[in-house]
């Protein structure tokens, strides 16, 4: 069983030199990710919390950018993704994909309609 | 196990030991189960969502009802226990895919090191959560809740800070017995009795004119309304019942929805790490009996490895969405 990892991150700018020295590089990474998201999460910028991108603070599309930056990396690297044919990983990475994002598109949607007419529904929810 | 697919005769087509994408039949069966049970996960996750947005003024803020860190108490401590757990399942990913690499290298000794610093890692991990639902489930300050289901907190008007029930509630000289259902012939059950009667708390609000009510309602700052004197005495009319700690039926954080998810999220998260642990166990003492050191490859250890780093990648998800945004 030949295995050949590819053994660079970040679009090859970050070269290692054996597998573990990747795993351990991925796993610095991720911390300083993490560390990032919970510094944030305590500090809560006055800049970041008070303006909107598509009706959410940019706060918490930050979070979500980092959270699918930590997740591509645990499935590349850890999950060994990086070293599956392309097909195999496509499959993997896009059929859920597609699904996910149409299920948030959907009920999100769904969810805001509901929040609309608890407020303007001339019914009282607070008693 | 070198590929025999490429003959394109119908004999080795269906002769069995092909692997398609260059992936093992055990391997590939992995994924398909990670991609369906992500799936869930993400069910799961949208539907928490989809409640957020229909309470999205009215929400709990997670910062404040995760404040506690074991060992420490009375420390305002946000999100540092969570981030601890979080860095946990990271290390104890980082261990297992050590144990694959030592697994395609052929080193038991190795294999076997790694895949026992895994369990570990697990076990703390799940160790925590318990912990964490413990605290969850015990509360910290109480609350009332109103005839609508809202929830009423209280902040001490001169710092500012949360009150917790017992700081000013009047003892009444009354008896409150909890429902059995052995007494009486027509019974209503109920889980737990209050520390503090409604009435208590109460005549305990309107003796001191210190306390604020602080409804669920967000401002425009993100954080919760505090009501003044005048509009805090006018709610505390609606109160029907005093709330201690959290269950599936009534929490003191607020919104109802929010316990159910955070019970049922990291329940179903926490099982995963918990059948993952047995699994790796299972694995770790394969390893030592030297199954796959026969078998000639330890392929098995990085299935169990895939599955394992699944259970870590959906902790990442949970953790954003349920502690962080």
């Amino acid at each position: 069983m030949a295995h050949a990892h590819k053994l660079e991150i970040f679009r090859g700018l970050l070269k290692f030199k054996s597998n573990v020295q990747k795993i351990w590089g991925v796993l610095i990474f991720l911390s300083i990710v993490t560390t990032v998201e919970v510094a944030l999460g305590i500090v809560k910028p006055h800049a970041l919390t008070h303006s909107h991108i598509l009706g959410m603070k940019l706060l918490n599309w930050i979070f979500i950018a980092l959270t699918l930056v930590k997740a591509y990396y645990i499935a590349w690297d850890f999950m060994h993704l990086r070293d599956e044919k392309t097909a195999l990983r496509r499959v993997i990475v896009w059929t859920p994909v597609f699904l996910i994002c149409y299920l948030i598109f959907i009920l999100l949607f769904e969810a805001d309609y509901i929040y609309n007419v608890y407020k303007d529904g001339f019914v009282t929810w607070n008693f | 196990m070198d590929a025999t697919v490429t003959t394109g005769t119908e004999d080795s087509v269906w002769g069995g030991g092909n692997r398609p994408l260059g992936a093992s039949y055990g391997k590939m069966m992995m994924w398909f189960f990670i991609i369906s049970d992500a799936l869930t996960f993400s069910g799961f996750l949208v539907a928490y969502g989809f409640s957020r947005f229909k309470f999205i003024e009215s929400w709990p803020i997670a910062d404040e009802v995760f404040t506690h860190f074991p060992f420490l108490h009375g420390v305002d401590a946000p999100m540092y226990y969570v981030a601890f757990m979080t860095f946990i399942l990271i290390m104890s990913s980082v261990t297992m895919v050590l144990a694959v690499d030592a697994g395609h290298n052929m080193k038991q000794k190795k294999v076997i090191l790694y895949m026992f610093l895994t369990v570990i890692g697990g076990l703390i991990f799940v160790g925590s959560q318990a912990w964490e639902w413990a605290t969850f489930i015990k509360g910290d300050y109480g609350a009332l809740e109103t005839k609508a289901g809202r929830i009423l907190q209280f902040v001490d008007a001169e710092t500012g800070k949360r009150a917790a029930l017992a700081d000013f509630t009047t003892e009444l000289p009354e008896e409150r017995v909890k429902h059995m259902s052995n007494e009486g012939i027509w019974f209503q059950s109920e889980g737990y009795k209050t520390s503090f009667s409604l009435n208590e708390v109460v005549e305990g609000f309107k003796a001191n004119p210190n306390i604020l009510i602080r409804t669920e309602q967000l401002n425009d700052e993100g954080e919760k309304t505090v009501l003044d004197r005048a509009q805090s005495l006018a709610q505390i009319n609606n109160a029907v019942q005093v709330v201690e700690g959290a269950n599936l039926i009534h929490n003191e954080y607020g919104n109802r929805l929010f316990a159910d998810f955070f019970f049922f999220i990291t329940g179903f998260h926490g099982f995963h790490v918990f059948s993952g642990v047995v699994i790796n166990i299972i694995i770790f003492f394969n390893v030592i009996l030297g199954t796959y050191e026969r078998r000639g490859h330890y392929e098995m250890v990085e299935k169990v490895g895939l599955y394992w780093h699944f259970v870590d990648l959906v902790w990442v998800f949970v953790f954003t969405f349920f502690y962080l945004v």
